[in-house]
């Protein structure tokens, strides 16, 4: 019998937000990849909340975007309602969120990967990673950089061989994964989907360490038995800003849908006490690790006990469907205790459960297996992305799809790798925190997780990283060389506005007066009448005849330059101090059984994630500053050796 | 293996001059096993490996012929309780230098490696026995020249000042962890009022840091002593005043003006605070070179004293040299002594043409306060100079010149406080960073900006603080500490 045999560069297992990016990525740079995926009527497929982006995550979508990435031009397609959050606090945390139209946005992505050259969608289950050991004679250079094997190709349930130089796993919650709904649960995929039973199998048996999470979502309500009147309504903002660097704003204001609030009571808190011994995760029915940030309603309960409430939002599915999404009320409970909670709930009183909540378990990956490029160490070319690196949503998915994609086509064009640190961008974090911090459950990307966020801020996701996406190339030079102007007119308009004095005239003075401004005593700079509240850039134009004119974008950079000065310079000697340590490089080959007074704790995480630096060395867990000091010690004795 | 901490390390643990006991340390899994093959106890056998820790034996070092060098005590500790945390071997000998190097060679013969400085502290903080605070006092000890140095290295050995700033870390790290829980969580953590909170919280942290950085002059002082320079006309008396400091005849005194030539330095106890006391050649224009010189260093040595004593002869008109005197250390903390007060009949300079010359030259409404009849104050609102009329030949007004430097440096309490003392010019300057931060905090708050700016200030007062107790690796901190140890330690 004979078998299928096909020749590209690239397989991508699994077709979600990771593979989507990851797919794209590859093959936007001329190599030849195939995305696999269980269902290809469910690409980009969004099983649990309908929106896009939100607090951090937001900026994620802006710097995939930055970097050449789809998701912000394909919510810019789809969405339904749109948001700039956190808009009373500084610029750092502004983040913009989209509700999606969830089928539009599937069949949006569909078609992009259907359209692009060098793309191949393929409807299979993936079942085997064909591997070859590296020697010290067949790959010196690779068995010397402490590969152990590497990936020639994969095989499919039919049988078909597809053979790569990379492989890309993006297998989200599907590797055996189980749902469960109180006492109910089914062996299936997210939704009813169909799940990867076969592949775990072939990863053990390449050496890779798999453990189990878990994750949960909401009933989807039928919209029709919910009463609105009792809750409050939620509009998105006029005007709508994209995500997308690329979008035209003009071409994204549309008539928006309604999101609801509502709260839980005693009275909810009380069924779920009454019936927590039913719900699987506290009768110990699930083995796998829930995230903590997105806790189930029987978490909350449980946790915050003196908590009269929680907030419930209610958001549509799309245009085409009555479905609701129950957010902030994801549950395990059985079917009938979920119903009695929901319809405790203001406005649920008469619901109609469409789908139930369910919880659902899932292979990934250990941590401590992960190179700082998404590489699975021991293994040259196979590079993973996603949920089975043990992160948690659309987001975090999609931009260590792009990271991932970028970085194997990187690795078979024989390029330098592509790269974004902590002070670089929160993808930087996303991935620096997954390479080398213990997760213990599911990753989500936070506000607080960004130690530079005022650099990092969503509105110059541009400016950061297009540099990055068009040294990968996926950003053309045009709109590389539109950022570099962008940076170059902020720069001097800002010289410019501290530089121009402006003094106390008559006109100045009746100015300032009508912009309920205090009167000037002394001459004073543009800049400096820029820094207060009441006035900004473009109030200033009367007394300002000479400038130029700028694009929106760049006016709103002049205005955070100008305004978080002293904020952002501190800022920026931080990351100095960032860099002094990242630059501190910790030699590959390593014995840290060499370095005598490191505590054992200490010793066995740094020989399980071997940093790069010390810098990556410092943000290990258990390992402490004392530790570090000691490194620093050892290390510095060590050059001073090689000196001599 | 490129580099071990795994060896065994020697070195001479007591100061290199000629003293009664002389100790050479040994440090390392070896330490033992080498001072045995080295060792021998009054019956000629080798026998160090069967004594008990913590013990010490009377016995004799001898070479690899087995001649006896010296007659020793030795002491063993044995891992992890040792000062390293290594096994430790002290060899008590006598205190000369040569009988000192002589054993310390037979050691290095046997296979240990001579010590690095600051090895041994090195190895006890490798080794997690102290923090970086904790060595760097184990330091200061060592270099303590007064009591008073030496019983704060000791509290900082305690860790008293890991203690203050552990609790001001712990205060500023829950306000960022609450901060930054409230940016992920809004629904359960409310920011309403929480500025205000925040504000009052960071003035008692801030005050705390402030008292801190304000006893680093005093700590300086007490620890590491006052520099004083004498000044004023030649012949004026400044080489007396310094040999009644010092209590010997150390400067050459005589009649004629200008004999000292060049500067001599003193250290002077008062009480519990030491002087360095600097003599300068007297202040006034001269043609001869060797002299010309010192007047440049007078002036130099002038800039940068803590203390000036300013030498008037009240038996000389005041002329142009004084006016330029006291040109140059106006501003700095001065004490002004009317000498020669015993020649009743020849004064010529009375206390108030004092204060008319301060007033002429440094232009700030100077007042007479008269203390009693020997002592005055010349006071306007910035400075308060005490002024008295001393006289060397008498020995005069010697005890309220002590007086008046405990008042300007110690308000007069010559007895340290009960208190602990930041005497680390680095421990100084971190917490001058952390205070600044808050102060920014405080800013931000005074100014309605949102909390997340809250947020970069209070991480550089948490790391500042950190950089004090090592939890904050600043660049090349851990080297910088060590290298500044002495040998043996």
């Amino acid at each position: 019998m004979s078998q299928i045999r096909e020749k590209v560069d690239v397989c991508v297992i699994g077709a979600g937000h990771a593979g989507c990016e990851a797919a794209l990525s590859c093959s936007r740079l001329g190599l030849e990849t195939v995305i696999f995926t269980v269902s290809a009527d469910n690409i980009a497929f969004m099983p649990c909340n309908p929106h896009i982006g939100g607090s951090s995550k937001g900026h994620l979508v802006r710097e995939i975007d930055a970097l050449g990435g789809e998701m912000g031009k394909n919510i810019d397609k789809t969405f339904i309602q749109s948001k700039m959050l956190n808009t009373s606090k500084g610029p750092a945390v502004h983040s913009l969120r989209a509700q999606a139209d969830k089928a539009a946005y599937s069949a949006s992505m569909k078609k992009v990967l259907e359209s692009q050259e060098h793309l191949t969608v393929k409807q299979a289950e993936v079942c085997e990673l064909i591997s070859e050991p590296v020697s010290e004679i067949s790959d010196p250079e690779l068995f010397r950089e402490g590969y152990e094997r590497k990936i020639t190709g994969v095989r499919i349930f039919t049988g078909a061989v597809y053979e790569a130089k990379a492989v890309i796993l993006c297998t989200g919650t599907y590797l055996k994964s189980r749902c469960l709904c109180g006492e109910a649960i089914t062996y299936t995929g997210p939704n009813g989907m169909q799940p990867a039973n076969l592949l775990s199998a072939s990863l053990i048996e390449n050496g890779i360490d798999l453990r189990r999470f878990k994750t949960g979502t909401p009933a989807r309500m039928d919209g029709n038995s919910i009463d609105y009147d009792k809750m409050e309504e939620q509009f998105g903002d006029t005007p709508v800003i994209p995500f997308s660097f690329e979008t035209d704003p003009a071409s994204v204001q549309r008539d928006q849908a309604s999101c609801w609030l509502t709260y839980t009571n005693e009275k909810t808190h009380e069924i779920i006490r009454n019936n927590i011994n039913r719900s699987p995760i506290y009768a110990g029915v699930i083995e796998g690790v829930g995230p903590r940030y997105c806790p189930s309603i029987e978490d909350k309960v449980i946790k915050f006990p003196d908590r009269e409430r929680h907030q419930v939002f209610i958001e549509p599915e799309g245009d085409f469907t009555n479905e609701m999404y129950i957010d902030g009320m994801s549950s395990s409970m059985p079917e009938d205790v979920q119903l009695e909670m929901y319809r405790s709930v203001p406005g649920l009183e008469h619901c109609r459960i469409v789908k139930n909540a369910y919880a659902i378990e899932y292979d990934c990956l250990c941590p401590g297996q992960l190179s700082p490029v998404l590489e699975i160490k021991k293994i040259r070319g196979l590079f993973s992305a996603g949920q089975f690196n043990g992160s948690s949503g659309y987001e975090e998915a999609a931009a260590q799809g792009l990271y991932a994609g970028i970085n194997a086509s990187m690795q078979i064009l024989d390029k330098p790798y592509v790269t974004i640190d902590r002070s670089e961008g929160y993808i930087g974090v996303l991935v620096d925190d997954l390479v080398t911090k213990d997760n213990l459950e599911p990753y989500r990307m936070m506000t607080s997780r960004a130690e530079y966020r005022l650099l990092l801020r969503q509105d110059n996701a541009d400016l950061r990283l297009r540099a990055k996406g068009y040294q990968a190339g996926l950003v053309s030079r045009g709109k590389y060389e539109y950022v570099q102007y962008k940076k170059s007119a902020i720069e001097s308009e800002v010289r410019r506005l501290k530089e121009t004095s402006i003094g106390a005239s008559a006109q100045v003075q009746d100015f300032l007066n009508r912009h309920g401004s205090s009167p000037l005593k002394t001459a004073s700079s543009l800049a400096e009448l820029i820094c207060r509240p009441e006035l900004d850039y473009d109030s200033l134009a009367e007394i300002d005849p000479g400038r130029k004119t700028f694009s929106r974008d760049i006016i709103e950079q002049i205005e955070i330059n100008i305004k978080y000065e002293g904020y952002i310079l501190r800022q920026e000697k931080q990351v100095e101090q960032f860099e002094k340590m990242e630059n501190k490089y910790i030699p590959a080959d390593l014995d840290y059984q060499d370095v005598g007074s490191l505590r054992i704790e200490a010793r066995q995480k740094l020989e399980k994630f071997r940093p790069v630096n010390i810098g990556q060395a410092s943000r290990i867990g258990g390992v402490n500053p004392a530790d570090i000091s000691v490194l620093i010690v050892y290390l510095d004795s060590i050059n001073r050796k090689n000196r001599k | 293996m490129i580099y071990s901490d795994n060896d065994t390390i020697a070195a001479i643990a007591t100061a290199m001059s000629d003293a009664g006991i002389g100790i050479i340390r040994v440090s390392g899994p070896k330490a033992v096993q080498i001072v045995d093959n080295c060792y021998l106890n009054v019956g000629k056998k080798h026998d160090l490996l069967f004594h008990a820790p913590n013990t010490i034996q009377y016995g004799y070092i001898c070479n690899q012929k087995e001649e006896i060098l010296d007659e020793v005590m030795v002491s063993v500790m044995k891992a992890p309780h040792s000062y390293t945390r290594e096994d430790v071997v002290e060899v008590n000998c006598h205190g000369g230098m040569m009988i000192m190097n002589d054993v310390l060679q037979v050691l290095l013969n046997a296979g240990c490696r001579l010590a690095e400085p600051g090895e041994f502290t090195k190895r006890a903080f490798l080794n997690g026995r102290i923090d970086l605070a904790k060595a760097e006092a184990v330091m200061d000890i060592i270099s303590a020249t007064n009591e008073f140095a030496l019983h704060n290295s000791q509290k900082q050995l305690r860790g008293n000042i890991s203690r203050e700033v552990i609790a001001m870390r712990k205060e500023i790290l829950y306000e960022m962890a609450f901060i930054e829980s409230a940016l992920d969580d809004p629904e359960n953590y409310d920011l309403t009022g929480y500025p205000e909170k925040l504000r009052s919280k960071l003035a008692t942290v801030s005050s705390k840091c402030r008292k801190l950085i304000d006893t680093s002059e005093e700590g300086k002082i007490r620890k590491e002593g006052i520099r004083t320079v004498i000044v004023g006309k030649p012949n004026s008396g400044k080489s007396s005043l310094l040999n009644i400091l010092t209590g010997e005849e150390r400067a050459i005194v005589t009649e004629i003006a200008g004999t000292t030539r060049d500067v001599i330095e003193e250290t002077v106890r008062i009480d519990d605070i030491v002087l360095h006391v600097t003599d300068t050649a007297g202040i006034r224009q001269t043609q001869d070179t060797i002299e010309k010189i010192g007047v440049e260093k007078a002036k130099k040595y002038a800039e940068d004293a803590d203390l000036i004593l300013y030498m008037i002869d009240s038996t000389r008109e005041i002329d142009e040299e004084d006016t330029e005197i006291i040109r140059m250390i106006s501003g700095k903390k001065l004490i002004i002594l009317l000498n020669k007060c015993d020649l009743e009949n020849e004064i010529r300079v009375t206390e108030q043409d004092i204060v008319k010359l301060m007033n002429q030259e440094c232009g700030d409404s100077y007042e007479l306060q008269s203390v009693d009849s020997c002592f005055y104050h010349i006071e306007n609102k910035d400075q308060k100079i005490p002024m008295i009329k001393t006289s060397m030949l008498d020995q005069e007004g010697i005890d309220l010149l002590k007086k008046s430097v405990s008042e300007l440096f110690l308000h007069g309490e010559i007895v340290p406080k009960e208190e602990m003392y930041v005497t680390s010019i680095r421990h100084k300057n971190a917490l001058q960073k952390a205070y600044e931060s808050m102060m920014l905090v405080i800013k931000s708050i005074d100014d309605g900006m949102s909390e997340d700016f809250f947020a970069i200030d209070l991480m550089n007062c948490y790391q500042a603080l950190g950089e004090i107790i090592g939890e904050d690796i600043g660049e090349d901190l851990v080297d910088e500490i060590f290298s500044k140890f002495c040998m043996g330690k």
